[in-house]
């Protein structure tokens, strides 16, 4: 059970793996989620499923090292077993023909858009996809993004690659030539998603965001994850993952991420020390 | 007690004490404060029941343990007699010696607490299980012969436990499946270190799984599976038993700031994920220095003083009426006062307030007045009108009651609720709307003892074992 079959560097600091899950592998649906925790001490992470082949029994996950648990992750090759992971959790994706829909994946982000791009180009949209990174050698599963898309744009920050400059004006360019654009779907770091949301907002562009908030038990049952929708409290496990981006309170949202920000530098330095040792 | 060979006036003997870490020592640590009895204080306290031909104490107890049966074998040191005896109709007596509120259930109607105090039952209980558990050598009765049945069973906690543990005694192939990594529900998420070592949850749900009961961990049922799957997977019947596991807020303003925990988060970090035991464990928690807990029960005297141990340096209990209402055990609040915890009574809090890291700094409250008793029958807390003010605080833990979790309901047709999400149960046999599916514990009754829970559990596997065994020869 919850055996690495594959491990594979994207970028400099973001890792696939595919994990042995069958039971999640067969029921799992875009936009879904894990929970996976490594060992008798670790933590409990959420990681959003990329992919899943039921016939295997597998699913795919794509993570950035950023603590300890995604640090410690990263050094497991294939064969090794996390001792946990629970899934599917979060609601499926809203898949249906909505038009010309654009999906935006920003740095890991590309990881987590990559399955709604899939499933909604199933559904028959016309699917045009940006990705972005901030430079070429972080810039994460082109290939695969070309294949589920219409059209697929490049942007990088510091323009060694594609598009010099962020998705954000890639997208902007589009509305600018007036394409008709029925839905955005935008996931990547937080002022990435705070900025999409607020460029569309003007034009009544429907923006599906992907929140990532810390969470803990991740069936409804702590809270930790609450975001703030439309003036509203919602649990992210339960309630999203995705939300209407027009409605979601980010500054609230980059607040509580920062929670443990000291504890999360306390251990990352001690496993880094610990890793210098070995 | 040494020379009692001649029949003592037993409701002379006063109840026995059971030693205690002392306060100053016990904030430091996550040790349980209790400590047990010895062998000698057990017998002496056993001695003290008078042995009632119709003993009212066992009618007092949900799961029906024989109360005088194994007091009795105490009273005579056949201690691992005693500990086989609970085990007769308890899944979980080293649990329920410890957190069953014993002063409202058997030892309220103990014949001695009519003139005095009661049997210490509860102590007794802990006493055996610990007794037989630190032998280290738990005798396993042999198993019922296979009946062919399956039953899946929603939820791994005192309820589940309980009915798993009965079931495979009528022969049963039972598998519990449980949502998160480790199996225990609110015992090993909720209760404490201090209260309830979690040692003795992982040694009470090994018994079990000797006993022959599955437990399958990490899946949510709902999600991985629906109630209608596992039917399709074979299981004949089905027991639901999910906890009210959602969290309530007051939706007050500010109540999202950073530092603000729900108590069930609060607890989950800190008992789940070992959090403190950070950075040991991988899991953080805010050790605040100015701790505040909203609300009046257990689980805010848990909350309160794990914060305590954590480091605090005030810890503070707003609860809305006086302490006559409160929910808590007496056993809890005498507790937590000892340790230093202040009780800011006739309070509620109106609104949190942060700074601009958007964490909070403090707590607006209000001061109450009682008024006229509500539907619960305590008296309405009334708010004083211009009594506003600050508590300061950098961590606050609300911990003002929890609801129906819909994953289950939600995701299982034809399953009965009740407008707050609570699934319908026909009577006390825990039979709901669906054919097949029973449930139990706090997704029926709201949130409610351990030992109601497993009550529920114990009559639920009578039920479905009726069900089941309809139209056999």
């Amino acid at each position: 059970m919850n055996r690495i079959v594959e491990r594979q560097d994207l970028s400099e600091n973001v890792v696939r793996m595919v994990l042995e899950a069958p039971e999640i592998a067969r029921k799992r649906r875009a936009g879904q989620f894990i929970i996976l925790k490594i060992d008798e001490k670790g933590e409990r992470i959420p990681l959003t499923i990329v992919d899943s082949d039921a016939r295997e029994g597998t699913i795919t996950i794509i993570f950035q090292v950023v603590g300890k648990t995604t640090a410690v992750l990263a050094r497991m090759n294939a064969g090794e077993s996390l001792s946990d992971v629970q899934g599917p959790l979060g609601n499926p994706t809203e898949i249906e023909n909505f038009g010309r829909v654009v999906c935006i994946g920003g740095g890991v982000g590309v990881g987590v858009v990559y399955p709604l791009a899939a499933a909604l180009k199933k559904a028959g949209n016309h699917v045009t996809s940006i990705i972005g990174a901030r430079c070429k050698s972080l810039l994460i599963l082109e290939q695969e993004m070309k294949q589920v898309s219409d059209r697929l744009i490049v942007a990088t920050d510091d323009g060694s690659y594609g598009f010099h400059g962020f998705v954000s004006a890639v997208l902007q360019n589009m509305i600018d030539a007036g394409e008709k654009i029925d839905r955005v779907y935008a996931i990547g770091p937080v002022p990435m998603m705070r900025v999409l949301a607020n460029l569309t907002r003007p034009y009544g562009i429907k923006t599906i965001v992907s929140l990532n908030p810390i969470m803990v038990d991740a069936t409804g049952m702590c809270g930790a994850c609450r975001v703030s929708v439309g003036g509203k409290t919602k649990f992210t496990c339960v309630d999203g993952p995705e939300f209407d981006g027009h409605e979601v309170d980010f500054n609230l949202l980059s607040n509580r991420l920062r929670m443990y920000s000291e504890q999360e530098k306390q251990t990352m330095e001690a496993h880094r020390c610990e890793c210098h040792g070995k | 007690m040494e020379n009692n060979s001649a029949k003592p006036k037993k409701e002379k003997i006063p109840r026995h004490a059971m030693p205690e870490q002392e306060p100053q020592l016990r904030i430091r640590n996550f040790d349980e404060v209790p400590l047990g009895y010895t062998e000698k204080l057990a017998i002496a306290e056993a001695q003290r029941c008078i042995q009632c031909k119709k003993p009212s104490c066992v009618a007092g107890c949900p799961v029906d343990v024989d109360i005088p049966g194994f007091v009795k074998l105490i009273a005579e040191g056949r201690f691992i007699e005693a500990a086989l005896k609970l085990k007769e109709t308890n899944a979980l007596p080293a649990v329920c010696g410890r957190v069953c509120p014993q002063e409202d259930q058997c030892e309220k109607v103990c014949i001695l607490a009519k003139k005095g105090e009661a049997v210490a039952i509860g102590r007794l209980e802990r006493f055996a299980a610990d007794f037989e558990r630190n032998l280290g050598d738990v005798a396993v009765p042999a198993r019922a012969k296979p009946n062919g049945k399956r039953v899946a069973v929603v939820g791994a906690g005192p309820s589940g436990l309980t009915i798993a543990r009965d079931l495979v005694g009528y022969g049963y192939d039972v598998t519990i499946f449980e949502a998160l990594h480790k199996p225990g529900g609110v015992l090993v998420y909720g209760i404490p270190e201090f209260r309830l070592p979690k040692a003795i949850v992982d040694a009470e749900v090994d018994y079990l799984r000797k006993l022959g009961v599955k437990i399958e961990t990490n899946v949510v049922v709902g999600r991985m599976k629906t109630v209608d799957e596992l039917f399709a997977e074979g299981y004949n019947a089905v027991y639901i038993a999910v906890g009210a596991g959602a969290p309530v807020f007051m939706d007050i303003p500010g109540e999202n700031l950073s530092g603000i925990y729900s108590a069930n988060e609060y607890l989950t970090r800190s008992n789940l994920m070992k959090a403190y035991r950070f950075p040991e464990y991988d899991t953080p928690i805010v050790r605040g220095r100015q701790v505040v807990v909203i609300g009046g029960g257990n689980v805010a005297m848990d909350s309160v003083r794990t914060a305590l141990r954590l480091g605090a340096e005030a810890a503070t209990i707003i609860y809305r009426r006086s302490e006559a209402e409160m929910p808590a055990r007496a056993e809890e609040v005498h507790h937590a006062k000892e340790e230093g915890v202040k009780f800011q009574l006739l309070t509620n809090p109106v609104e949190y307030i942060g700074n601009e890291q958007g964490w909070v700094t403090g707590v607006r409250c209000q001061r109450m007045e009682l008024g006229e008793p509500d539907a619960s029958g305590r008296r309405r807390p009334v708010a004083v009108a211009g009594s506003e003010f600050v508590i300061p605080a950098d961590t606050v833990v609300v911990a003002v009651g929890t609801m129906a979790n819909p994953i289950v309901p939600a995701t299982t047709p034809g399953l009965d609720t009740n407008p707050r999400g609570y699934i319908l149960t026909k009577d006390d046999s825990g039979k709901t709307s669906r054919e097949g599916v029973y449930a139990g514990g706090d997704i029926v009754t709201g949130s409610a003892t351990v030992i109601l829970a497993m009550g529920a559990g114990r009559q639920a596997a009578r039920a479905i074992h009726e069900y089941l065994s309809r139209g056999e020869v």
